[in-house]
């Protein structure tokens, strides 16, 4: 009796251990499919980053290429004498600097201008009431479906019969709004319960201080998000600009750079060196802004 | 006299918010309503009148011409050429992009190390500009010392020669248009619960069956909205050509908005232009409504 029990035991703790060590490998196997499925899936990502980054990372070789080194015909992917003469050459050939600062001053107006018109007109289209409202509202939506290449003969008309080529007002002005804006501040302020602004009023509180010292902060992340977009579609902004600035003292980083295009064949790097330099203020932009940028993205305007 | 200049803030202050109450909830509209008006509303119906008449160098119309300008447009073979130059244009780019947009977007869906930093990169090519693009693409297609022909180890002029310029540029634009489809689709991937993921694979279905009858499926709202986005805008496309080949070599890349420009700026013909103008505003107005007709009947939400 007590053997058997004892034999049992021993069967008992075999099976036991057996099982563990089954556990184990199942484990272990299962650990090793993890870590490889992870390694496929990093090296897949590796892959496609390099592939998506192909003509960025092309450019800044090119960038510090001394010319001759271009022109070969054996494959030369990085360069063997990095230099930075193309970007001081560059700068010196155009007026990049002058560039630069017209479109950060342009593109600076027209991110500060939007915020102010969308948030202004978003308060009044949430908060208040009044005669034509959704007729008006309608209209503001009705905007986003008219391309703005549809208009540009008749705006460039416009302004010329103005006067008003070839200045900074020319390139600000027609852009100070947006309906993408209007909405997708909207969307945010509709969000707010309307006790809010009835609290706020109970107070004493005015509108225009209502919108400055309440909405405006509490959508930051709607501003950061509108921020950014807009900043970055104003720098790289190219057919207005084309059209409408015709001086080197006005003319825009986009249009600028086309001149380096043309100087002559050996430049090749000199152009692409003054390409990297004003893509650098874009990029550096949306790597900053990024998360803002998606979260006011997705979770005010488009939710799936 | 000590206090007057206070109270005279106060009224002033006083006066505005006055003002701002008389005038009521319009004068906050009034801003974003004006730049409208004198650049979107005016613009938009001056050039349905411009494209009825006959104008002069300097944009004037001079003689009422009808509808003469759409027939000279419907009759002209350029005009025919740049739609259908415009239609593969749309199409490669629309699917090029989405490809891109969807296949990095799935790559990125599950948590790895690093994830950050790939989406990152994926996301970037909306930061960057189509005429900065083109010209570097412009040497990357360099017949004889550009990277693509010297990896590929072929001798193809990719720009000058008419069977490729087309695809070269709409490539590009597919290229920028990607990264803004990558937040698309990572916003919708996010969107699908996970837990049908672990039924389906517990019903034994393979990562390729769960693409196609789950990934997708539950994709397919932001996936409509995402189309409609991308064809409207590969439709606007104009900086690319502008700088990569002018339209040409012939009129291999004479997209439509291209075509517009050129008639406008360099031939003085304000009035074709104009046509053009309301015909591009047409295409893409009825483009929208079909789609948003087919979107109530056959996408699943």
């Amino acid at each position: 009796m007590n053997q058997t029990a004892a034999a049992e035991n021993t069967v008992m703790k075999k099976s036991r251990e057996e099982i563990m060590q089954l556990q184990r490998e199942a484990n272990a196997k299962a650990l090793a499919k993890r870590r490889l499925e992870k390694g496929l899936l990093i090296g897949c990502n590796l892959i496609m980053a390099v592939f998506i980054l192909l003509p960025l990372l092309y450019a800044v070789s090119v960038a510090f290429m001394p010319s001759s080194e271009l022109f070969t015909t054996e494959i030369n992917l990085l360069p063997s004498n990095p230099t930075l003469e193309n970007f001081t050459q560059a700068l010196v050939k155009v007026p990049l600097a002058r560039f630069v600062c017209n479109s950060f001053l342009v593109a600076g107006c027209i991110t500060i201008g939007q915020i102010i018109s969308c948030s202004l007109a978003a308060f009044s289209f949430s908060f208040l009431d009044f005669k034509g409202k959704e007729v008006i509202f309608m209209l503001v939506m009705a905007t986003m479906m008219i391309p703005g290449e549809a208009t540009i003969i008749s705006n460039y008309l416009t302004v010329s019969r103005l006067g008003w080529l070839d200045s900074y007002h020319v390139l600000i002005i027609p852009y100070l709004t947006s309906a993408m804006g209007i909405f997708l501040f909207r969307q945010f302020y509709m969000s707010f319960p309307i006790s809010l602004f009835e609290s706020a009023k109970i107070d004493g509180c005015s509108n225009l201080r209502f919108i400055f010292t309440i909405l405006i902060p509490l959508t930051k992340s709607a501003i950061g998000a509108m921020a950014v977009y807009t900043f970055i579609n104003a720098w790289n902004m190219y057919m207005w600009p084309l059209l409408v600035t015709g001086s080197n003292e006005m003319r825009t980083v986009q249009i600028g750079i086309g001149m380096l295009d043309s100087v002559d064949s050996q430049s090749i790097t000199l152009m692409i060196a003054g390409v990297v330099m004003i893509i650098v203020p874009s990029i550096s932009i949306f790597i900053v802004g990024q998360k803002q940028l998606i979260r006011g993205m997705f979770s005010g305007a488009v939710k799936g | 006299m000590m206090q007057s200049p206070k109270s005279h803030k106060t009224q002033e202050k006083g006066l505005l918010s006055s003002c701002l109450k008389k005038a009521g909830p319009y004068a906050y509209v009034v801003p974003a309503m004006t730049i409208f008006a004198v650049f979107l509303f005016y613009p938009f119906f001056k050039t349905i009148y411009l494209s009825l008449f006959k104008t002069n160098k300097m944009g004037e119309a001079k003689l009422f011409y009808g509808l003469g300008n759409y027939k000279d447009l419907l009759t002209s073979q350029s005009f025919y050429n740049s739609l259908a130059v415009t239609f593969f244009f749309v199409v490669i780019v629309v699917a090029g992009s989405m490809f891109i947009g969807l296949l990095a977007a799935v790559l990125c869906n599950r948590a790895f190390p690093g994830i950050r930093i790939f989406s990152t990169c994926y996301a970037l090519p909306m930061a960057i500009a189509s005429s900065s693009a083109a010209m570097i693409f412009k040497i990357m297609l360099h017949p004889s010392i550009g990277i693509v022909n010297k990896l590929l180890g072929l001798n193809i002029n990719w720009i000058s020669d008419p069977k490729y310029a087309l695809v070269c540029v709409a490539l590009l634009t597919a290229w920028l248009n990607s990264g803004i489809n990558f937040l698309y689709f990572s916003a919708g991937l996010s969107n699908i619960d996970e837990s049908i993921y672990e039924r389906a694979s517990v019903d034994g279905a393979n990562g390729w069956q769960k693409f196609w009858s789950l990934t997708l499926p539950g994709l397919s709202p932001i996936m409509f909205y995402t189309l409609v986005v991308n064809i409207i805008q590969a439709f606007q496309a104009f900086g690319q050509v502008k700088v990569l080949t002018q339209g040409g070599p012939g009129e291999s890349t004479n997209l439509i908005v291209y075509s517009i420009y050129r008639d406008a700026f360099f031939n003085y013909r304000f009035g074709s232009a104009a046509a053009q103008s309301v015909l591009l505003f047409a295409m893409i107005m009825a483009l929208t409504l079909v789609m948003f007709r087919i979107e109530k009947k056959g996408v699943s939400y």
